[in-house]
């Protein structure tokens, strides 16, 4: 029997992001599309960043679920267009990134200066203040910029905008 | 465009960002900074992510059964067809942030034009890269104008880096046969129209960062068509070893 399209996209969306556990691979936005092509599924996932070695990892845990559900034809196929952005978080994933300690990705319109590292939007995760500045617009992960709170002097780092 | 040429063409975008990608992981450990060497092995990432889509779209279009890790780890030198000017060594910071520079700001045009190219994987490629291009021009540039107009020494290692690397630049722009007919197929940009854009650039941070753009002259080329410098071996020996020695080795 075919699992529902509902019940598939739920077990997705209680796969972890490898590299940022407190938010799932659908609140990310990375699962693009579940759907059934006669008896085989196709999953369809787009990477962050081009690069990104978690791709590989989030991939590995589709297939995973998707075994432990019986499924037994299934692809994942990579799509790039349209290409992922921060926009597609979703924002209660963003306040789970703010609570984890990480400055979650602004809209992009309002991103613009900070890409010329003069934002004044972006708060400290932990005290709240918008009195911040970038220190690197590269940091731990491609999808991260690092920051310093001027106020309470505490590093952290800023999910950047694409 | 026929389906051997598209993967010549191919093969030009994606050995520019492997080779450069390839180089700027040597910086990973050696960086000036923390933060800088995070930030290189970040592009590095990047570029190798692009690498991995064009390469493993050049494959499909040759048709001959090679994926990407075939065509990154199985071939010699003279079958690479990248630009001379990625494959130089790394040199001092100021020398890879001038080529961070020249090549991020030249491959941001491209893309830009590939957005309108008539090849679906193109156009859904450069969507894609163009974002991450930006992030690397901006960081290649915000170091020229602090290295440019910063103490004696980093001025005049940055203006050297600049004058060793000019006579590469003119290959970015070579309009040969492939590229020609790239335009005619409306694929890729006519490399002519985006020179203008790129000197202007070229010429406006340049002069903000308090250095002389070098005089355009003679140019070295022929990586198009993979007549390469000696430094292509080595990288290849570096990158390939694992598979010519272990032949289909896997993770």
């Amino acid at each position: 029997m075919k699992p529902e399209i509902n019940d598939i996209w739920k077990v997705l969306g209680e796969i972890e992001d490898p590299e940022i556990p407190v938010i799932s691979i659908v609140e990310l936005g990375v699962v693009r599309d579940v759907s059934w092509n006669g008896d085989e599924l196709v999953v369809s996932m787009t990477p962050t960043y081009t690069g990104c070695p978690a791709m590989k990892a989030m991939e590995d845990d589709v297939r995973e679920v998707l075994n432990e559900l019986h499924i037994e034809k299934f692809t994942i196929k990579t799509v790039l267009s349209p290409p992922w952005t921060t926009d597609w978080i979703t924002d209660e994933a963003r306040e789970k990134l703010r609570e984890y300690g990480i400055a979650p990705p602004l809209k992009t319109s309002a991103d613009k200066l900070s890409l010329m590292g003069r934002s004044r939007d972006i708060s400290c995760p932990r005290c709240g203040s918008r009195h911040t500045s970038m220190i690197s617009q590269f940091g731990s992960t491609a999808c991260k910029a690092l920051y310093r709170c001027e106020d309470c002097r505490e590093p952290f780092d800023y999910f950047k905008c694409i | 465009m026929n389906n051997s040429e598209k993967f010549e063409y191919l093969l030009r975008l994606g050995d520019n960002v492997l080779i450069l990608g390839q180089r700027l992981s040597e910086w990973c450990g050696h960086g000036p900074a923390l933060e800088e060497d995070i930030a290189l092995t970040n592009h590095a990432l990047d570029y190798l992510g692009q690498a991995t889509l064009l390469l493993k779209h050049a494959g499909e279009t040759e048709g001959a059964g090679r994926d990407e890790d075939q065509l990154a780890f199985l071939r010699d030198a003279p079958e690479f067809r990248n630009c001379l000017i990625v494959e130089l060594p790394v040199g001092d910071y100021a020398f890879t942030v001038a080529r961070q520079f020249v090549f991020s700001t030249w491959y941001e045009l491209v893309l830009e034009q590939l957005l309108n190219s008539t090849d679906e994987f193109l156009r859904e490629f450069a969507a894609k890269s163009i974002k991450e291009a930006r992030y690397h021009k901006q960081h290649a540039q915000d170091w020229v104008l602090r290295l440019g107009d910063g103490t004696d020494e980093s001025h005049s290692r940055m203006q050297k880096a600049f004058d060793e690397i000019w006579n590469y630049t003119p290959e970015l722009f070579e309009m040969d046969e492939l590229e020609k007919s790239a335009v005619a197929a409306g694929v890729g940009p006519d490399l002519n129209e985006i020179r203008t854009a790129w000197s202007e650039k070229m010429k406006e941070t340049l002069q903000a960062a308090t250095l002389q753009m070098p005089a355009d002259g003679w140019g070295h080329k022929g990586g198009k068509r993979g007549n390469h410098t000696e430094h292509l071996g080595y990288i290849l020996a570096d990158m390939q070893f694992l598979q010519r020695a272990y032949p289909n080795a896997r993770w």
